[in-house]
């Protein structure tokens, strides 16, 4: 085992500092609140030396990620960072980047979107993208974003994948939140993600691509369907690698993590830093020897229906907590997911969905608790319930 | 300079086989700005004609590694390629000297495009970005742009019964370029073969990012007969609507100052988007372009006089 260097520091600066350490040859980005600290601390490490990185401080998210598709299309390791309205700037060239399968890698701090103008965390930011061919890594703590974007530099850039990554954290409760993390030295990230598998660049003289070329009704869905298959790929990419990476750091990563699951007759899903006080909660209602328990989603893209559902089918009542909404006059993006997860059960638990913590709102022991109750209840009177609302007036 | 006889000795690197227009302006515009960079060379373009009409996949008229990914951003797509370079160079990964250079169309740099260009060009990327300037978006269909010239009719500035076509003279993007202090920019046509081309190679020889503003005749957009698309372009020199210069360091030097002026009906009577301004009544609009014409002219005569 490597030794690890136990480290008390916030998501933004964890972040940068993986970034330090995987020492990219490009960063583009521009300034946003709460991720704003990432490439600021990076610019530093850049100024100081500290990295071969050449930094693009370019003049807007929206040629940020431009940047970044051209320095990914010339060979070079690339990452940028972002959040909510910088993230939203992206959007025409987040789907550019994955159907030109560029492996960049993104720090997102997960931040509401306007309006009304908003710089607290909800998930409302990257749940927009979750249709963009990027792969999508959550974290709840500040030691799962940092081994969450290290890991990302060898999905993206394995050959059965080549698509972007970006790894997040929820917006000032895990990006300006101190917490204890255990960080790697830096010559084992550096071996950890090595040298990027060779894929043809735009800097290559001998054999010229032409790369963005006009698709039309000939060629366009044979290559939108190959993305497809790269993000069905990716899932055994993801496992083989936090595979390798639990050998490195000791810390073993699944698509989710269950929590006091297994015999569990009433459930909670979700997804982001909630899941730390929906643990003390199971921990607490445990005690009073109720059989409750507890899914954190990490991968939301790819999301792996099969293993969602051989996970749930056998679980009473299931909550599931959406820290965005989809607008959609029924329920929110995760909801839809873990529905269509079950759906091909036979079981069938019964599901319900809670809006939370949008723009910030702060999510209690209680609101947590308040759900499970609803569960209890729904579990007694058999009865479904529409989607709630939880701690909005 | 290379001699034309030399230039034709090159291998090409915009070859044949694109489905651009007879009578097109980009396509000609391409093949010289890419003749003269006789050195490894990347493009990057916006979306647009050149682009659409060069890259129908599996073809593609690039014989030399090409870039394309949205309309807005060429600009920031080729500084990312550029900065790419620069890091592999320095790590010694890559060891030629390459160059980079964009195509935009006028929507795609006048318009849409101008908050990356800006950006590349304030960094001082070390590229080229080059204007394939057809004075409107000829690709989704001659709507108007900050670049079509006053009472030009396009298709979202209709000559009316009441509106004679575009209602506004046309955005100095030369100005703005060169009010971000880069070390070249420069004015051309397609037309004078050896002004372009040398043209190409002073912007590639420079260290730091520059820029050429070319003007692209559209057989239709404009419309003309396309056998006339280059005199159209020599025409515009003629009439002083669009002098061949260049800016070095901030100094102006003309490149061509014709004999003598011709009035600029001359100019516009051969464009079917200026037709209606030849009917009767219509005179005030087109003396007012002739006063604008003039007074843009004479402004440039004074920069470049006092820049000697």
């Amino acid at each position: 085992m490597p030794s690890l260097k136990k480290v008390t520091k916030t998501g933004n600066e964890v972040f940068a500092e993986a970034m330090r350490q995987i020492n990219p040859d490009v960063v583009a980005a521009y300034p946003i609140t709460p991720a704003t600290e990432i490439v600021q601390i990076f610019s530093q490490f850049v100024a100081d030396g500290l990295v071969k990185t050449e930094y693009i401080a370019v003049e807007s998210e929206h040629s940020a990620m431009s940047a970044c598709i051209g320095s990914s299309a010339a060979g070079a390791r690339t990452m940028t960072g972002t959040s909510a309205q910088g993230l939203a700037l992206m959007w025409e060239m987040l789907y550019i980047a994955a159907g030109l399968k560029l492996p960049i890698i993104m720090a997102v701090v997960n931040r509401a979107l306007s309006a009304p103008i908003n710089i607290h965390c909800d998930h409302s930011d990257t749940m927009g993208a979750r249709d963009s061919g990027w792969i999508q890594i959550y974290s709840e703590n500040v030691q799962e974003a940092y081994d969450n974007l290290i890991q990302a530099v060898r999905i993206a850039e394995h050959p059965d994948v080549r698509l972007p990554v970006m790894a997040t954290t929820d917006g000032f409760i895990l990006s300006h939140c101190l917490e204890v993390a255990e960080i790697l030295n830096d010559s084992d990230v550096q071996s950890f993600v090595g040298i990027p598998p060779e894929r043809p660049t735009v800097l290559d003289f001998d054999k010229p691509i032409t790369l963005g070329a006009l698709d039309l009704q000939d060629y366009y869905f044979e290559h939108r369907r190959q993305i497809a298959e790269a993000m069905t790929r990716s899932i055994k990419v993801i496992n083989d690698i936090a595979d390798k990476y639990a050998k490195l750091s000791g810390r073993k990563y699944e698509f989710f993590e269950k929590y006091q699951l297994d015999d569990a007759e009433y459930a909670i899903v979700l997804i982001g830093s909630t899941a730390g006080t929906a643990k003390d909660v199971v921990d607490k209602l445990r005690s009073q020897g109720k059989k409750v328990g507890l899914l954190k989603i990490r991968v939301f893209r790819p999301f792996d229906y099969m293993k969602v559902r051989q996970t749930l089918e056998n679980i009473k009542v299931i909550g599931v907590m959406d820290r965005a909404d989809g607008l959609n006059a029924y329920c929110g993006p995760l909801y839809t997911e873990i529905c269509t997860s079950l759906y091909e059960s036979e079981k069938k638990p019964a599901l319900a969905n809670y809006i939370y913590g949008l723009g910030g709102r702060e999510v209690k022991e209680q609101d947590i608790e308040t759900i499970f109750d609803d569960l209890f209840k729904i579990g007694k009177e058999g009865k479904t319930v529409t989607t709630k609302y939880i701690g909005v007036r | 300079m290379p001699s034309i006889k030399e230039l034709a000795k090159r291998k090409e690197k915009f070859v044949s086989g694109h489905r651009l227009c007879p009578g097109c302006g980009a396509g000609v515009v391409a093949r010289l700005v890419m003749n003269a960079i006789d050195k490894p060379v990347v493009v990057g373009c916006a979306t647009g004609c050149l682009e659409v009409s060069s890259t129908i996949f599996p073809y593609s008229s690039w014989d030399t590694p090409f870039i394309h990914s949205a309309f807005e951003n060429a600009a920031a797509t080729v500084s990312g390629v550029e900065t790419a370079y620069r890091s592999l160079k320095k790590q010694g990964k890559i060891d030629k000297d390459v160059v980079f250079v964009a195509f935009g169309g006028d929507g795609g740099t006048y318009d849409i495009g101008l908050q990356s260009l800006s950006g590349a060009a304030e960094r001082g990327h070390k590229m080229l970005y080059v204007c394939y300037n057809n004075q409107a978006y000829m690709n989704t269909g001659i709507q108007r742009s900050s670049a079509t010239p006053k009472g030009a009719s396009t298709t979202t500035s209709p000559a009316g019964k009441v509106i004679p076509g575009k209602i506004q003279f046309s955005k100095d993007i030369m100005g703005i370029m060169i009010a971000h202090n880069i070390p070249y920019a420069a004015q051309t046509i397609p037309g004078r073969w050896n002004d372009i081309t040398n043209k190409v190679e002073k912007a590639i020889n420079t260290d730091g990012f520059s820029f050429i503003n070319v003007l692209s005749p559209c057989r239709l957009g404009w419309p003309h007969k396309p056998e006339i698309a280059m005199e159209i372009t020599r025409l515009a020199v003629e009439t002083c609507f669009w002098p061949l210069y260049e800016v070095i360091d901030g100094k102006y030097k003309l490149n061509y100052k014709p004999k003598e002026k011709k009035p600029i009906i001359e100019w516009l009577k051969i464009q079917g988007r200026f037709a209606h301004l030849l009917k009767p009544g219509n005179e005030k609009i087109i003396e007012g372009i002739q006063q604008e014409v003039d007074r843009r002219w004479e402004n440039l005569l004074k920069k470049c006089e006092s820049s000697v």
